[in-house]
């Protein structure tokens, strides 16, 4: 086992296991990595963070959508080994900061989720939505979560937590 | 699908990179890992060395240079939607950053990445190829600069040798009488496309004096119109003009079949994307 | 029941949903089980081959590999199974084992399995085994299953032939020739997966000192898997235990029992740890049940008056390799020919379906099973007729759309009808959706070269399907529901329910209809389901059963429960049972004035009954089983609508917007209702614009989700929900099941408003999916028929 040396560094052997350090949901964290292991696979079996999902483990589905460095990608299309000194936020990490509980409550009111598999990832795509546009169209916000593949809603409802959360966010701003 | 063993390396430097190019294993490149990942988690591709180039700082950024605008390996897909260089200078790439996937794939995809991963019916390549960009190729040899329009040779194939880093691409700051069109047939919102068209005229009035069309999708690589720019400079716009050089671009058009369809389905839906996009271009 | 007291009809947010958007779902991968070890399986690459020699010695070998293990080596666990049913004995099954012995039959189908400490290292193992394969001559389309001498799908059948199975109602050749309009057109349905976002997953331990064998399970049907586990390896019942936890989508795929996921059990009786499967996204293209796949013939004709006087179908459906364990596959092919005309009086029937045998992934339920194609016939026959007679669609319809009701009658299909309310749906459609503006803004559209369509689709559905589907077929299958409720020491309640929810909401609604029978929040009822060693026996969730038949079961336990507890309650307060009420964990008086609590009394209960005057205390737990005993199943009727916008030249189409019309009875939770039909609505447009599995050379060359399009957010339209509400009789609950109306009736609206837009041209579309080269192709071929000097179109 060997950190990574900061000159020019060696390679890492495909049977060598790394420590890697980053910042997991706030919090500084370590673990050993492969370098062939995802990082969705890494937060959910050596964290036990199993609310990222894996759909499809090619990047179309959408269910294991995270924040890396606060921007929302696929944990799938990761290698665990790139998350070494990055900001790493998970659907449990973002949930416990409640900076998308308005979010959450509008789905779960709106019946925004039925079978659940999608929802983290699809409540990590809204919430960058609503961070880059506070006032989105309901077209906008179907293009935008149409990297996030549902079975289950057909969609309709989802649009309408999303709106109705924009919505409100708007008045609490103009009130306050 | 897990993917099968290979060792990783991240360099610190571009010449660091090209060390590991050159050495002999078979390497490949991770930038944004959008295209990269899929195909190692389901054994498509199964290099021995994995180099990571995401840390390197010399391959970040764009820049206004000398007429071009620079966009480096580094450049994530979100960032170019978002620039505000692009959007002035290379209004091509914004128009089409709008087909390009998805919001989490444009936060970690690249542009380079695109280019080098040469997959037919993407956007990027056929921008470069309508602008005819210079994609910079490194290596421990030295640079060597290669017109877009040579760089793209088949079905995921390109001018770039195994041992060459593709570290930034130019793309040519747009010219006040230029207008440019773009518009794809996609299954979905963000699919890579079925048919596509991207184009950039020279316009005096409704006048062509140049027309750069290219025709995406339909081929083993983006198809440079010859025909398109043969009737149409020199002549006004009008809708027999539009037909006569869609017409001619459906003839020189060798479509292949794949589940988008026949070739001569892309034909007809080339000629009616083609008449609209320079329908646009004129009118505004 | 106290006036504030009004739960079921209401719009309850879940009380599961809060955990699932938290991410804090628990489903089969989720599961941490100590040491727990990998499988993956090496899998077919041919449709149809001999496997002739194979060698699992370098595999063994491998790091982390705990085990290897061949069809035979499986076999002597769990033997090959055979698809049976006792009514239909010319259907015929090959046995077909957990893992290849010899023949494949189907590219996908596992041969091998390996186990390791890690799914890498696993899948790095099954690349080291070495197969010899012999190709086989292979089935890949329906035709070729019928051809002179086809060669067999399995070299157990002496046929390829499934399935041959007619309905006739009235002379139906006399029929169509004395009509005054007759129509007739093809269709041709490409094949579909129902693709759940969580894969297949199946986690199995085995206690060798106990003999126990407890399996976690994506599945929907907990106890036909512990029949079938039992059944499979000599176990008896009580030591085996299914247990489904959360299930990331179902749409009937996990209905059944597959062989991959027979061998992972078969395997965990043998090792010392608990092993688990998860299909990868490409294994589930190529393994999970498929559906859909036929082509028919349609045939109808109206009188003088446009009255429907004869309906004719004969269609070919395509099976799989196997008749899908236990249920067998023949499902879909009967319901889409049973369901024909459903929403009609039509005077003669017709109704032909052969099914066949491919060297293709087996086929199997999914949402709908059948209906969807039933109703896609039927709704374009109507339209295309409407055309022919020169009236209006809607006018058609209303002409001759069935009245039915109160006595329960059958259509020509055989299909029992206890009620409709076609035209009251109709009637609100028109209204809602202003059809008749639509028209004009069609009309006028068309002038200008946009090509809009309107399309209608009608549809009665079968759901809450009772036993007697299965019971006479000689299927293990438990088709009644049942609800254990129990008055617990806290006053709240427990209710273990054989229904099981894949996300649709059901044990919401359950939970609504008791509270509201005990006075109590939703929150207050502690719902147990999913687990054989929890819940009562029962069926749990397919064709659109969980709150209408459980739903009737937690009514009628909750109901016997409160009269248990008010009696007890009228003991103790020396008071009349009739003249007490329940009401926020409180038992009320005469007044409204609380006298005890819930938790009170289940004090007494438990520490003083002696100071309780009754002869006999009556239990504070009851469990329910419900039969329904005079219906068959629930009929439902609806009715959808579509506005679609055709590009000609490029043969797009956007659907622009969606209405759907339901009658599913009482209504517990509308918004749960609602849900569950644009969920369906959404299917049925994936299926009429996207979804098909494309085969080249027998192999299936877009079977991933790249390439396998389901409908996205983007493309997709709102949709409006609306009802109207006649409660079936059957049960006191009122409640018909709603789970599948969204996708039976919108292929074929979307159906008929893409061949609406292309009327203009000439061009009808008579393939699902409508891609765009379809759509293109029959414009192309209607513009040469009408270029032509002479032409008949």
């Amino acid at each position: 086992m060997a950190s990574l040396p900061k000159a020019e560094p060696i390679p890492v052997e495909a049977d060598e296991h790394v420590q890697i350090a980053f910042t997991l949901n706030g919090v500084s964290v370590q673990t050993d990595v492969l370098p062939r292991q995802h990082l969705a696979d890494v937060l959910r079996q050596a964290f036990r963070l199993t609310g990222t999902h894996l759909g499809c483990e090619q990047g179309v589905c959408g269910a294991c959508n995270i924040l890396v460095d606060g921007k929302v990608a696929r944990a799938c299309l990761m290698l665990a080994i790139q998350a070494d000194g990055a900001d790493i936020c998970t659907i449990e990490g973002l949930t416990d900061s409640g900076i998308i509980a308005d979010l959450q409550e509008a789905f779960v009111q709106r019946n925004a989720l039925q079978c659940g598999f999608c929802t983290p990832g699809m409540l990590m795509t809204a919430h960058e939505l609503l961070k880059q546009e506070p006032a989105p169209e309901r077209k906008l916000i179907r293009e935008t979560i149409s990297g996030n593949l549902c079975r289950c809603t057909g969609y309709h409802a989802i649009i309408d937590a999303v709106e109705s959360t924009a919505r409100a966010r708007r008045e609490a701003r103009d009130a306050s | 699908m897990t993917a099968a063993a290979f060792a990783y390396v991240r360099p610190t430097s571009v010449e660091g990179v090209l060390e590991h190019l050159d050495s002999g294993r078979d390497v490949t490149i991770l930038a944004g890992g959008q295209s990269l990942m899929p195909s190692l988690n389901m054994r498509l591709s199964t290099p021995e060395l994995v180099v990571d180039i995401n840390r390197i700082e010399a391959l970040r950024g764009i820049e206004q240079r000398n007429g071009y605008i620079r966009i480096g390996a580094l450049v994530r897909h979100a960032e170019v939607a978002s620039s505000d260089l692009v959007s002035r200078h290379v209004p091509l790439i914004a128009r089409a950053m709008r087909h390009v996937a998805h919001p989490a794939i444009r936060n970690r995809g690249t542009t380079c990445g695109s280019l080098a991963n040469a997959d037919p019916a993407a956007e990027m390549p056929a921008c470069a190829v309508t602008l005819d960009a210079t994609l910079v190729l490194l290596s421990r040899r030295g640079r060597r600069d290669v017109p877009a329009r040579e760089f793209f040779l088949g079905l995921f194939e390109t001018a770039r040798q195994d041992n060459e880093l593709l570290a930034e691409v130019l793309f040519p700051v747009a010219r006040p009488s230029e207008r440019f069109g773009f518009d794809e047939v996609a299954t979905r919102h963000g699919d890579f496309a079925a048919v596509g068209v991207a184009a950039r005229a020279t316009l005096a009035s409704a006048r062509f004096d140049a027309l750069d069309l290219v025709l995406f999708a339909c081929e083993s690589r983006p198809l440079h119109s010859a025909a398109a720019a043969e009737i149409a400079v020199g002549q006004s716009w009008s809708p027999a003009l539009g037909d006569a050089i869609a017409t001619a671009v459906a003839a020189e058009m060798e479509p292949i079949d794949n589940l988008h369809g026949r070739g001569d389905t892309k034909r007809k839906q080339a000629r009616t994307l083609i008449t609209r996009v320079l329908e646009r271009i004129v009118h505004g | 029941m106290h006036p504030e007291a009004r739960i079921v009809g209401t719009s309850q947010p879940r009380q599961t949903a809060r955990r699932f958007a938290a991410g804090k779902g628990q489903y089969t991968d989720d599961i941490v089980a100590a040491r727990v070890a990998h499988v993956a399986f090496l899998r077919s690459p041919y449709a149809h081959a001999r496997c002739l020699a194979l060698d699992l010695a370098a595999a063994r070998e491998a790091p982390g590999v705990i085990a290897a293990f061949s069809g035979a080596d499986i076999a002597s666990l769990s033997p090959p199974w055979t698809t049976y049913l006792r009514r239909l004995p010319s259907h015929r099954s090959a046995p077909q084992p957990a893992l290849v012995i010899d023949e494949a039959c189907w590219q996908g189908e596992a041969v091998a399995a390996i186990v390791a400490d890690t799914r890498a290292q696993a899948e790095d193992a099954v690349e080291l085994i070495t197969i010899e394969w012999q190709e086989l001559p292979a089935i890949n389309t329906i035709e070729a299953a019928l051809d002179d001498g086809a060669a067999p799908v399995h070299s157990a059948l002496a046929s390829n032939l499934a399935l041959d199975h007619s309905i006739t109602d009235g002379d139906i050749d006399a029929a169509f020739a004395q009509a005054h309009t007759v129509v007739s057109h093809r269709f041709v349905f490409g094949r579909q997966t129902g693709v759940s976002l969580e894969p297949r997953t199946i986690l199995a331990q085995f206690e060798p000192n106990l003999g126990e064998l407890t399996v976690y399970q994506s599945h929907q049907a907990p106890f036909q898997m512990r029949d079938i586990y039992a059944a499979q390896l000599g176990l008896p019942l009580d030591k085996v235990r299914v247990i489904v936890p959360d299930v990331g989508g179902a749409f009937g795929l996990k209905l059944h029992a597959y062989a991959d996921e027979m061998a992972v059990v078969a395997i965990a009786t043998r090792l010392d740890r608990p092993v688990k499967f998860v299909a990868s996204r490409l294994e589930s293209f190529v393994t999970d049940a498929h559906a859909r796949e036929a082509e028919a013939k349609g045939r109808i004709a109206l009188d003088a008056d446009g009255k429907i006087t004869a309906l004719d179908i004969d269609m070919l459906s395509g099976f799989g390799a196997y008749s899908c364990y236990p249920r067998s596959s023949v499902g879909e092919a009967l319901q889409a020919i049973q369901l024909g005309g459903a929403p009609y009086h039509v005077k003669a029937f017709r109704g032909r379906v052969r099914g066949v045998y491919q060297n293709k992934v087996p086929s199997g339920a999914y949402r709908g099973v059948g209906q969807p194609i039933a109703c896609a016939i039927t709704e374009q026959l109507i339209d295309l007729a409407a055309k022919a007679a020169g009236l209006d669609p809607a006018e058609l319809r209303a002409r001759n759309l069935r009245r039915a009701g109160p006595s329960p009658t059958r259509t020509a299909g055989g299909v029992v009808i206890e009620t409709l309310s076609l035209h009251e749906c109709l009637a609100a459609l028109r209204q809602h959706m202003g059809y008749d503006a639509l028209r004009r803004e069609q009309a006028d559209l068309r002038a200008r070269g946009i090509w809009r369509g309107i399309g209608l689709s009608a549809f009665v559905e079968i759901t809450g399907v009772g036993p007697g589907l299965y019971g006479p077929q000689g299927l293990n299958i438990s088709a009644h529901e049942a609800c254990r409720v129990s008055l617990q020491q806290s006053g709240a309640v427990r209710c273990e329910t054989s229904v099981t929810d894949q996300g649709q909401g059901t044990l919401e609604g359950l939970a609504q209809i008791i509270a509201e029978e005990l006075g109590l929040g939703p929150a207050d009822i502690h719902m147990i389901a999913g687990d054989t060693a929890r819940t009562p026996y029962g069926g749990g969730a397919w064709a659109s059963r969980g709150l209408a038949l459980g739903g009737e079961a937690a009514l009628r336990a909750s109901r016997k429960l409160r009269a248990h507890i008010l009696a007890i309650a009228g003991a103790l307060l020396q008071t009349d049972p009739a003249d007490l009420s329940l009401y926020g964990g409180e038992i009320l008086g005469k007044t409204g004035a609380a006298q005890i609590t819930l938790a009170e009394l289940v004090d007494n209960v438990r520490f003083r009954p002696d100071t309780i005057p009754l002869a006999e205390l009556p239990p504070l737990e009851v469990v329910e089983h419900f039969v329904p005993r005079t219906l068959p199943y629930l009929a439902t009727n609806g009715i959808q609508a579509a506005l679609v916008e055709v590009d000609a030249g490029l043969g797009t189409v956007r659907v622009l917007k969606f209405w759907v019309v339901e009658d599913c009875g009482r209504i517990v939770n509308p918004q749960l209702v609602d849900e569950q039909i644009r969920g369906g609505v959404v299917q049925g447009i994936g299926a009429a614009l996207y979804e098909h599995c494309a085969y080249a050379d027998g192999q299936l060359i877009n079977g991933s989700l790249a390439d396998y399009p389901l409908p996205l957010a983007s493309e997709m339209p709102d949709i409006d929900v609306l009802h109207v509400s006649t409660p079936t009789r059957e049960t006191l609950l009122g409640a018909r099941g709603v789970g599948e109306a969204g996708v039976v009736g919108s292929l074929g609206a979307t159906w008929a408003a893409v061949n609406d837009a292309l009327a203009p041209l000439g061009a009808t579309v008579t393939q699902q999916p409508f891609t765009p080269e379809h759509i293109l192709d029959r414009i192309e071929a209607a513009q040469a028929n009408a270029a032509k000097p002479c032409s008949t179109s």
